[in-house]
């Protein structure tokens, strides 16, 4: 392998690592405030037709990328109305909206399969997914906003008697959620692939989901896990295309196995878990109860 | 303003009433969507909703897809009745068909009639060890089984695709990635001739029928229930928990096993890799739509069967892609979700007097 090849693979690495980030950040945020959105897939998907079609019909990048984030912010939206102020069990109302978000895209975008669109460079959004991640750190670590999210994901009743409104506060960030899900369909459909093809996501939604957990609930963590989880998916590939033999399922495998072993080491003690993950994760909140 | 009070005690009619309530704000959204498409919104849920199932073709497709349906969903009810959030059915019925499939393609060329009860005793054995490492797990080391489920379903998938492409491919198979086929003795005998609905569905109807008994007439199912509506009152009565969780777990893995042999030796006759059209997945919806409950989970499995239905119709007749039958399920639990408040909580006028 020579310095060009090297060059290549890195870059590889980097353009195909990027929507795990936005997703895992995303999720990130809601999951700190409490709440497990097990529907980043569906709105992945969503978000990355509605870019599509509009992209086709209008033209206009700029517009894509809106029409995409409202696109998650309807969907995750909804998510956070009928867990918030229905009081729906998160991790099957999560699972409806992946389902749905399966079916709707596929709908939508049924005639748009094949049909050819100028890809948008990656590069800013690359950059951009690190200046999200570093910013989310901050936000965490150093505003008073930020600790008032933690607060309601670490304990949604002491949050609500000191004066916080939890559902609030939980809707917004479930929003972000969404938001940073749809950018990265937006980003998958418009400058990775560039194009629509029906269930183009292709599972990324559940390695962003389990990249929050192998990054203990820490935004800077999210990077390097993404980095490693996209650089081992990415090697896997190159290597089968140099007809190097061996079953890159198990390769593919590592994001989940890896998941696992990290939940086993923060779940067995008890400190530790209340170090790591939100104490309210999935707990639902009725101020009237 | 409105304002969700809790109820007393959770109300009975709405418990039962939630379900229809989902399915027909299901229907009319759908209507809506259909519509909003451009197709005529009666003329599209009637290719959807009532064309499939109008012979008996249509019926005893409808029997194939329920059958596993209910039995993984009436599984995952031993786990949920616990609040355990198994959502991993779908690995655990891959495993379920790796190894009564694995059982199968050894004897292939064998003709006895043992050879059918091994693939499903193997079947029933591999869901529930896959669904043993999510107890152990939880039991050991205190791991959210959300999480745990989820990766092992995923797990569980690349192993199957390693089998078909890998060391099980079918030596005559063209390097399809698939295995070779099941020899007649490995395959669930059709209950009718010309039909496909097999003998999978007797196994879901017995399975069936011992998890109402199990849950109405056993100590043990007594012991879940309990555990799950208030694990205080499990412990102050002495409940073995960790014998309840693993019993719940390989339980609902053995039934997803079994269901994903029924599949592979039934309708597939042999292993490749889109074995499953997401039915570990979509039972869960089964589960809740059924409130748990056995006789409601075969309701709410031939509903969502429907679905799957209706969606292949659609492709056929409307040309929209299969995939809308997500839609519906989706959209019928999201209903369901929501309209489940009215089981625990009442919705009050805030008047501004009051």
């Amino acid at each position: 392998m020579d310095s060009a090849m090297i060059i290549g693979i890195i870059n590889i690495i980097i353009i195909g690592t990027t929507p795990l980030i936005f997703a895992a950040i995303g999720e990130l945020v809601a999951e700190k405030s409490g709440v497990l959105n097990l529907g980043l897939e569906g709105m992945m998907l969503v978000g990355a037709v509605s870019a599509f079609v509009t992209l086709v019909i209008t033209g206009s990048y700029f517009m894509a990328l809106i029409v995409s984030l409202i696109s998650g912010l309807l969907m995750s939206g909804f998510f956070a109305f009928l867990v918030l102020y229905l009081i729906a069990n998160q991790v099957a109302s999560g699972l409806a909206l992946t389902i749905f978000g399966i079916g709707i895209s596929s709908m939508i975008g049924k005639n748009y399969i094949g049909t050819p669109i100028e890809g948008l460079s990656p590069y800013f959004f690359v950059i951009m997914s690190f200046v999200i991640v570093i910013l989310v750190g901050y936000f965490f670590k150093k505003t008073k906003t930020g600790l008032i999210i933690k607060a309601v994901g670490e304990s949604h009743n002491s949050a609500h008697s000191l004066g916080f409104n939890v559902i609030k506060i939980r809707f917004l960030s479930i929003l972000f959620g969404g938001a940073m899900s749809a950018l990265a369909g937006f980003y998958i459909s418009i400058c990775y692939a560039p194009m629509w093809q029906e269930g183009m996501i292709a599972g990324r939604g559940w390695i962003a989901l389990a990249l929050v957990v192998f990054a203990t609930w820490n935004p800077e963590r999210v990077l390097l896990g993404a980095y490693i989880f996209g650089g081992v998916a990415i090697i896997q590939m190159n290597l089968q295309a140099f007809g190097v033999k061996f079953p890159g399922q198990f390769f593919n495998m590592m994001p989940y196995l890896v998941t696992i072993i990290v939940l086993v080491i923060i779940s067995g003690n008890k400190l530790r878990i209340k170090l790591s993950a939100p104490a309210c994760l999935t707990i639902p909140f009725n101020k009237n109860q | 303003m409105i304002s969700i009070v809790p109820r007393g005690s959770s109300s009975q009619l709405m418990f039962i009433l939630a379900p229809i309530f989902a399915i027909f704000l299901t229907l009319f959204f759908g209507a809506i969507i259909f519509a909003f498409m451009g197709y005529s919104p009666f003329a599209a849920l009637k290719i959807f909703f009532i064309s499939p199932i109008s012979n008996a073709y249509g019926l005893s497709e409808l029997l194939v897809k329920a059958t596993p349906l209910a039995l993984i969903a009436v599984g995952l009810s031993f786990c949920f009745k616990n609040n355990i959030y198994n959502i991993g059915a779908e690995g655990q019925l891959t495993m379920g068909a790796i190894f009564g499939g694995g059982v199968g393609i050894l004897f292939y060329d064998v003709n006895s009639f043992l050879i059918l009860p091994m693939m499903i005793i193997a079947g029933g054995i591999g869901g529930a060890l896959w669904a043993s490492i999510l107890a152990l797990l939880k039991i050991k080391f205190n791991t959210n089984e959300i999480l745990t489920s989820l990766m092992l379903a995923y797990i569980a998938l690349l192993i199957l695709d390693y089998l078909v492409v890998g060391p099980w491919r079918d030596p005559d198979g063209f390097n399809f990635p698939k295995t070779r086929s099941f020899g007649e003795s490995g395959r669930m005998p059709i209950l009718f001739d010309g039909l496909r609905v097999h003998f999978g569905l007797i196994i879901t109807l017995i399975l069936l029928a011992l998890s109402w008994f199990v849950y109405s007439k056993t100590m043990f199912g007594y012991q879940l229930k309990v555990s799950g509506y208030s694990p205080k009152a499990a412990r102050f009565a002495g409940f073995n928990k960790n014998f309840l969780i693993f019993s719940a777990f390989a339980i609902s893995g053995a039934f997803a096993g079994i269901a994903g042999i029924g599949e592979v030796s039934g309708p597939i006759g042999l292993l490749y890799r889109d074995i499953s059209p997401n039915y570990g997945f979509t039972a869960i919806i089964v589960c809740f739509l059924g409130r748990l409950h056995p006789v409601g989970i075969i309701f709410a499995s031939l509903i969502i069967a429907l679905t799957y239905l209706g969606a292949e119709d659609a492709q056929l007749f409307l040309q929209i892609p299969a995939s809308v039958g997500f839609v519906f399920q989706g959209l019928v639990l999201f209903f369901l979700l929501g309209t489940d408040l009215l089981v625990n909580f009442k919705l009050r006028l805030n008047t501004l007097n009051g």
